[in-house]
């Protein structure tokens, strides 16, 4: 293959990464944007969304249903574990910053465990919806994972949509700029946190269903996505949607292309330090606004 | 009058059990005393001055390599704990120099993001520093003052030394003016700046006696135990001791020791229920947070023994 085809299959490979990247972000984007929680869970709601995709493949006999059934179920059940999450933990924790850290490190060390102990320690796979390859001149490449992009195209539009035109956006961006006067007009700014924190992590789930057609579902493949989750949303800037979007497609192409070129270990060594210095120097990310 | 009795007592108990625990409790105690080190050093930094950080791996690692590394390639026992003690210091200083201009919830991630790159990079120069699985350190390199640290009275006698030092040097260091200097960053940065202290370096100065007491108890686990390797590195080892202060109470001078103690001890009880410790350390942490934010000695503190140090 000459230089030109490989560019064009790591872009293939950055764009499927990017999509799933950007989903996962978005999640822990829009949590603390809106409830200011750094939720260090994220990744495992995540991988918790790879393993419940298992779980329902394995009661519905055939391929593709079992895949449509485990997209609608398990970013709900993730979702309404993280309601429960904020009711019972965070809410009374009055979303301290640092005490909401703490907790959530506990919370991930807890859903860890939960998931090795009735998952076990093995990857396992989940058959993609369906088999396609498309053949380009110089290589074939998996239909699935053009669709994995276009479906997280498709979210993304819905999130946007949501935030900027519905009520329920409105409702949460009102409460994002000043929870106070948001409660003086009447919205119920607990439900409205209660269900900001279930859609984060309903998305790190739909992500983690997307991708575990692609990579299997493992009770330590949480690590990763929370990291790049993390250096997504800081390099974007803390909250701003628009940069965690702009950021996730950065990010993700260039990480498809430089693992072809140079170790993964050292890529993720130079993004954490990217990360540590915007945050030192550029604390309101590379594309958010001056706080 | 009461807290001198109480350090020289908690001490000389220690002592006692130096003599009288069975050999696997003695171990485990060694290990407690090292770890709580450690917890001291990180409670210098939340406890006392209130900078919560998620990156103490770093320096605890980086004591143990250099010190390993440095008795790998032919060092006595006793330069390379030197330098085990320098590394964990030059570690904290240098990034608390840049993580020092950030506070609150970017201070914690800048920290974790400085201990992954540090991991990430004793993974990648795997074939020097011996990756995930490490190295041993040769049994006849780990000799200290002429005692011998494969045995465990010898062993127990350094890590009890070592955890006695730094008590004692906490205690004074809390109750001289530096050391209320660093309280008053905790209590209200604002207010001592306006009286003329200079955060940044309280701060700083306050972090690099944080890595020197977590280098030095990584220095000291690698040379007691004979094994070092990248996997101390990893943000669990960030996390231990934050769990610990927060168990034993933050900025109390025997909470890390408390806390080490009741950790090991659950994690211990409860290996019978679960074969991992993660479970246990997650709920105690859920725990603490909602329940009881200021730990078992400053919760008690605050019931009326306020005259606990």
């Amino acid at each position: 293959m000459g230089t030109g085809p490989l560019l064009l299959l790591a872009s293939l490979e950055g764009l499927v990464m990017a999509a799933v990247l950007a989903l996962a972000a978005v999640g822990l984007s829009l949590t603390f944007g809106v409830m200011r929680v750094v939720n260090v869970a994220h990744g495992e709601f995540y991988m918790l969304g790879a393993v419940l995709a298992w779980a329902v493949a394995q009661f519905v006999p055939s391929a593709p249903m079992g895949f449509v059934a485990a997209l609608i179920f398990a970013p709900l059940a993730v979702g309404a574990l993280a309601w429960l999450t904020d009711t019972a933990l965070l809410k009374r924790l009055n979303y301290n910053p640092e005490s909401t850290i703490v907790a959530t490190i506990g919370l991930s060390y807890l859903l860890q465990q939960g998931a090795l102990s009735f998952f076990g320690p093995d990857a396992r796979a989940v058959q993609a919806p369906f088999e396609l390859r498309l053949q380009f001149p110089w290589f074939g490449y998996s239909g699935y994972k053009l669709f994995v992009i276009a479906a997280a195209l498709a979210v993304l539009a819905a999130v946007w949509w949501i935030l900027s035109r519905s009520r329920a956006g409105l409702v949460m961006r009102a409460t994002q700029v000043d929870r106070n006067t948001a409660r003086a007009f009447g919205i119920n700014v607990d439900r409205v946190y209660a269900g900001t924190f279930a859609l984060g992590a309903g998305l790190a789930a739909l992500a983690a269903v997307l991708i575990v057609p692609i990579s299997q579902a493992h009770y330590l493949m949480g690590h990763d996505p929370l990291l790049l989750s993390f250096i997504v949303v800081i390099i974007g800037g803390l909250g701003s949607l628009r940069g965690t979007l702009i950021a996730a497609l950065i990010i993700g192409l260039s990480d498809g292309i430089l693992s072809m070129l140079y170790p993964p270990t050292l890529a993720k060594i130079l993004a954490t330090l990217v990360v540590a210095l915007v945050l030192v120097f550029r604390p309101q990310g590379l594309f958010g606004a001056k706080a | 009058m009461r807290p001198a009795l109480l350090h020289i007592g908690v001490l000389a108990a220690l002592v006692a059990a130096g003599f009288l625990l069975p050999a696997y409790q003695h171990g485990m105690l060694a290990r407690i005393l090292v770890m709580a080190v450690f917890a001291m050093g990180y409670n210098l930094a939340f406890g006392y001055t209130g900078l919560l950080s998620l990156g103490h791996a770093l320096h605890f690692c980086a004591g143990m390599m250099a010190t390993g590394l440095a008795m790998r390639h032919g060092l006595a026992a006793g330069p390379a704990l030197i330098l085990g003690l320098a590394a964990g210091t030059a570690t904290a200083m240098l990034t608390g120099l840049l993580a020092l201009r950030t506070a609150g919830v970017s201070f914690m991630i800048v920290t974790l993001m400085f201990a992954q790159a540090f991991h990430l990079t004793l993974l990648y120069y795997g074939g020097f520093t011996g990756g995930d699985e490490g190295f041993p350190l040769p049994s006849a390199a780990r000799r200290l003052f002429g005692l011998d640290l494969t045995q465990a009275g010898p062993r127990y006698a350094v890590a009890l030394a070592l955890f006695a030092a730094g008590l004692l040097a906490q205690w004074a260091l809390v109750r001289s003016r530096f050391g209320r200097s660093m309280i008053a960053m905790r209590e209200n940065e604002e207010r001592s700046r306006m009286l003329g202290y200079n955060p940044f370096t309280t701060k700083l100065a306050a972090l690099a006696l944080s890595g020197l007491y977590s280098g030095a108890a990584g220095a000291a686990y690698g040379l007691l135990f004979g094994y070092v390797g990248a996997s101390f590195g990893t943000s669990q080892y960030s996390i231990l001791p934050l769990l610990y202060v927060l168990l034993g109470g933050a900025g109390t001078t025997l909470g890390p020791l408390l806390g080490a103690g009741l950790m090991a001890w659950l994690i211990d009880a409860a290996s019978s229920l679960t074969d991992s410790p993660l479970a246990v350390i997650g709920i105690t942490l859920i725990v603490l947070v909602l329940f009881a934010p200021k730990g078992i000695l400053g919760t008690l503190r605050e019931k009326g023994l306020k005259w606990l140090p």
